[in-house]
């Protein structure tokens, strides 16, 4: 088992250094003096130009810069922005619980709703249910959630007023200071009447619109795990024992099936980042995501390299977890058989 | 009134190129404590008619049948939640392949005692103490430990006998084991017949062991059901049957042991069992029986009485030779 | 010369002329061809034919854009802003309404399918030519050829989809062409883990080895012997890649990171709409709309692919 760890973790190491190459040189190609971003348009003269660019190491050899980069990310300087000059990783901190609450909701929403789907959809083999839910999960992984988003807005907030149209918080009715950052905890800490129901308010319309193609996914992935579960002979002796149906498919059945969708679940991870890229944008959700599109039109090289080399570390890190989890829901590996 | 009683039994499966008749009218009594043999190649519908007994068919199945009555409960009019308590319970299964039809995912011990939880009012250490019992049983060393252990962890004759166990969990009444030493090693194969034809012995429970081994029915069995693509050909007592088999086919299978081969070529049966597509019109037999005449091509055969063993045939033979069903009649 | 040929002409239809022979072809069904055996296999699933025929329909209205869009896609109608369609009181001029400069949302949407089905195609075709290269390269060459291959197929996997596309363009600068290129660039790892995965199968079977034996040269070993024998996973991930293409492409055009105004791109389209959710919901709804039944009608055509080309997979 611990073999086994280490040497999983071994191989996600060259695909670090490999991610640090390749953001590194990325971002040297980007078009757009950084120098000329923040002085604007007025010029400057060419002593302060030497300065600055001394001061942002931008004078020195390009494999220097790049050593100085990767040197500092192992002491965890993620460089410091251009725009706000405040270091990467804390601006990164600050928002990233925005985004990890967001995720995690979405992937609830997508867990709660796409195995019981997948379940009764495989139980159901061919009925309308089965017909309905595949149908719905067909056009669940087609869609453009920028779309999905906009018309949940439409729909929701334009013509029903059910939800909020934008943000985290109802910030005229509430004001509390961030403790963990994550504003379901935050808001119940405040003690302020209304609060997290505010909270959850905005909460529902970007988890939905982040976690409808997990879903998708989930709920397929659960079916044809389950399809092919219940055609296996343990299922049959567990019918043989006279077992409730709710036991057979929802332990004997669904303990099985579940093994490679908790793999899929946790491959949801990049899904689940990139499409907060988007998600973001539309609720104005003040989140990374965002962020890292905002460093974009900003020219804020740092910025983009830290975030980009961030979100890309959670997401290896995340997947090496799986593989991990992986091993040990599954008996047959956890025990070397 | 006997233990199990099957009359008229049918399977049909919906495919997709239409219904396939997988068991046609099979005839079956086990008396409580009885040891009864089905015989048959695979796909002769054996154990699908078993599985039927026991309410296990995919929805895909359609099971009709004149009489199936268990311990004088008919099993087909029984609600689902009815036969639930009786299957684990009064009737318990093995199957043919141990290694997948235990769950990888829980222990040994989880899957005996979950039958005990289903269907015995047992505490918790009582289900315990039991589970070790069974395992002694069964001939498991070291049966503490082994409770804890993974399906995986066990080898193939292990696995059959903790199945062995699971289906004796609820003392039942009858076991039907399909095929039970197929899948293991030779050498295993006889412990495990062993094993079972001790417990069946010494607990008094009925046994419908299918097989397609003749040698383990003779060493068994105290009547032999012999099965042919979906349909019972014969039934009779063991000694009966091997003496003097009524049905050509029950001839033929038995001209094809090794032991009781002559010359220096094995007999065997030319041609397949007939599939979907190639049923013959007549006696389902006739392509491959040397006995067959132009009736038997184009006529299905009626069922003999007992002195012929049940025999489902135009011309039952006696002492190796066709009679005329007028004379035998 | 002549002789031998006739022989060998007469040879082949020698059995034709016996009687026998030909009584045997009467009885027994032609030999099914594989194209047509392939076709009977996909017809049957029903969802599979809808999506072939909306995607059908869709390539023609891209095809013909010119003939069958009533305007052209950028000219600005000023005195008809912000026109509702037909069916919530428009006009017949404009069936789909206008947007908010006044040009016909419907003959956009139709132009836009010629930028959509470009990218999906551009982007299936670039990332196949080099994930073919790529993947066959690094089951054949293994060592140092197949180690840095896939590392870099590794990292860039690990970069969530849409936030690699971002960087890529942000290096680039924001166009259609380098929406192609990023979009190829998301999507590679997963034709050339594809290709090597097939290859390295198939190099250790029987008829690999017998080529190899009868001293065929690398390349055709690699391209003649090996590849026909990946291809039908590969058509089926080709299939389904193109709409993953129109999705990310329109993402991009969507941050304003892709195809550039007034490019009758779908994604771009839904950008311009978005501050008139509540005036002109249709400048919203439509361009989203015709996003999503391309992708659909895409993965279902794909799906069929599948299950008619590769029945291993047939069970997901």
């Amino acid at each position: 088992m611990l073999k086994l760890f280490l040497r999983r973790v071994a191989l996600t190491l060259p695909t670090f250094v490999a991610l640090m190459f390749v953001t590194f040189v990325a971002v040297r190609l980007v078009p757009g003096d950084p120098i000329e971003v923040r002085t604007g348009e007025r010029g400057i003269s060419p002593e302060r130009l030497a300065q600055f660019r001394h001061e942002l190491g931008l004078d020195r050899p390009i494999w220097q810069q790049f050593l100085d980069y990767a040197n500092g990310l192992l002491h965890g300087d993620f460089g410091v922005s251009i725009v706000t000059k405040t270091p990467v990783l804390n601006e990164f901190l600050i928002l990233f619980p925005a985004t990890l609450e967001l995720a995690f909701c979405a992937l609830v929403f997508a867990i709660v709703l796409g195995i019981p789907a997948g379940v009764l959809a495989a139980v159901k083999r061919g009925s309308i249910f089965d017909h309905t839910v595949m149908t719905a999960a067909l056009a669940g992984y087609s869609m453009p959630i920028f779309w999905w988003g906009l018309l949940l807005i439409m729909f929701m907030s334009e013509y029903l007023g059910l939800t909020p149209v934008s943000g985290r918080m109802d910030l005229i009715n509430y004001y509390f200071e961030p403790v963990t950052g994550f504003m379901l905890i935050d808001s119940l800490l405040s003690d302020q009447e209304g609060a997290f129901g505010a909270a959850v308010a905005h909460l529902i319309l970007p988890s939905i619109v982040l976690g409808t193609i997990p879903l998708a996914v989930i709920a397929r992935m659960t079916r044809s795990s389950m399809l092919e579960v219940l055609g296996e002979d343990y299922v049959r002796t567990a019918r043989a024992k006279g077992l409730s149906p709710l036991r057979v498919v929802g332990l004997h059945a669904l303990r099985n099936a579940l093994i490679p969708v908790v793999t899929v679940i946790g491959l949801q991870t990049g899904t689940l980042l990139a499409g907060a890229v988007l998600t973001e944008t539309i609720f104005a959700w003040p989140g990374v995501g965002k962020w890292l599109i905002e460093s974009i039109s900003r020219r804020d090289y740092p910025a983009l390299q830290g975030g980009i080399m961030l979100i890309s570390g959670i997401v290896i890190l995340v997947n090496l977890i799986v593989d991990l989890l992986y091993v040990a829901i599954n008996p047959r590996i956890r025990h070397g058989g | 009134m006997p233990l199990l009683s099957i009359r008229n039994l049918s399977v049909t499966f919906a495919t997709s190129r239409g219904p396939f008749r997988a068991v046609d009218g099979v005839d079956l009594d086990v008396e409580a404590g009885e040891l009864v043999a089905i015989v048959g190649e695979s796909g002769s519908g054996k154990s699908v008619a078993m599985l039927a007994v026991m309410g296990l068919l995919p929805w895909t199945a359609t099971v009709t049948a004149d009489r199936l009555t268990f311990d004088g409960r008919d099993m087909l009019a029984l609600s689902a939640r009815g036969r639930r308590k009786i299957i684990g319970r009064d009737l318990a299964m093995i199957f043919q392949e141990p290694m997948s039809s235990l769950n990888p995912c829980f222990t040994v011990g989880f899957q005996i005692r979950e039958a005990m939880k289903a269907h015995l009012d047992l505490s918790r250490a009582e289900r315990q103490a039991r589970a070790v019992e069974l395992l002694e049983l069964v001939g498991i060393p070291e049966p503490e430990r082994r409770l804890s252990a993974f399906p995986h962890q066990l080898s193939g004759g292990m696995s059959q006998r903790v199945m062995i166990a699971m289906a004796l969990a609820c003392k039942p009444k009858l076991i039907i084991a399909d095929e039970p030493t197929t899948a293991l090693d030779v050498t295993i194969q006889a412990q495990i017949l062993d094993l079972l034809l001790r417990l069946q012995k010494d607990s008094g429970v009925g046994l419908v062991l299918i097989t397609h081994d003749m040698g383990v029915v003779a060493e068994t069995a105290q009547r032999v059901c012999v099965h042919y693509a979906g349909q019972q050909v014969e039934m009779q007592e063991t000694r009966g049957l091997f003496r003097d088999p009524h049905h050509p086919y029950t001839a033929a299978l038995l001209a094809a042991l090794p032991e009781r081969a002559q010359g220096r070529m094995l007999p065997s049966i030319p041609g397949v069992v007939p599939g979907l597509a190639d049923r013959p019109k007549g006696c389902l037999f006739s392509p491959r029986c040397r006995f067959a005449t132009d009736t038997c091509r184009n006529v299905p055969p009626p069922r003999a009485g007992a002195e012929f063993g049940f025999a489902l045939c135009h011309t039952p033979l006696l002492a190796g030779v066709p009679q005329r069903r007028e004379i035998a009649a | 010369m002549a002789g031998d040929s006739m022989a060998g002409d007469n040879m082949r239809e020698g059995p034709a002329f016996d009687p026998a022979a030909i009584a045997m072809v009467e009885t027994v069904p032609p030999e099914v061809s594989s194209l047509r055996a392939f076709w009977s296999a996909f017809s049957e699933n029903r969802g599979a034919v809808l999506g072939l025929m909306v995607v059908a329909f869709i390539a023609l209205l891209a095809i013909f854009a010119p003939w069958v869009a009533p305007h052209s896609p950028v000219e600005q109608f000023r005195q008809f802003v912000q026109q509702p369609p037909v069916w919530a009181g428009g006009s017949w001029q404009f069936p789909f309404g206008t947007d908010a400069v006044g040009r016909d949302v419907l003959s956009r949407l139709i132009y836009g399918a010629r930028i959509s089905l470009g990218i999906g195609l551009s982007v299936m075709v670039v990332s196949v030519a080099l994930g073919i290269v790529l993947g066959l390269a690094s089951a054949f060459m293994r060592g140092v050829v197949e180690v840095v291959v896939m590392r870099i197929m590794d990292v860039v996997v690990a970069i969530p989809s849409l936030v690699l596309a971002i960087l890529v363009v942000a290096v680039l600068g924001p166009s259609l062409a380098n929406t192609i290129i990023a979009v190829t660039v998301v999507y590679l790892p997963r034709y050339v883990r594809l290709v090597r995965a097939a290859a390295i199968a198939e190099l250790s079977k029987e008829y690999v080895v017998a080529a190899q034996v009868a001293g065929v040269g690398k390349l055709r070993l690699m391209f003649v012997t090996v590849l026909p024998n990946c291809l039908a996973p590969l058509i089926v991930q080709a299939a389904l890649g193109i709409s993953d293409a129109i999705l990310e492409a329109a993402a991009l055009g969507f941050l304003g990171l892709g195809a550039q105004p007034p490019t009758p791109e779908w994604g771009a389209m839904l950008a311009d709409s978005r501050e008139f959710i509540r005036s002109a919901p249709w400048i919203v709804t439509l361009p989203g709309l015709a996003i999503l039944v391309t992708v659909v009608a895409i993965n279902l055509m794909g799906d069929g692919l599948r299950d008619a080309l590769d029945p291993k997979l047939r069970r997901s």
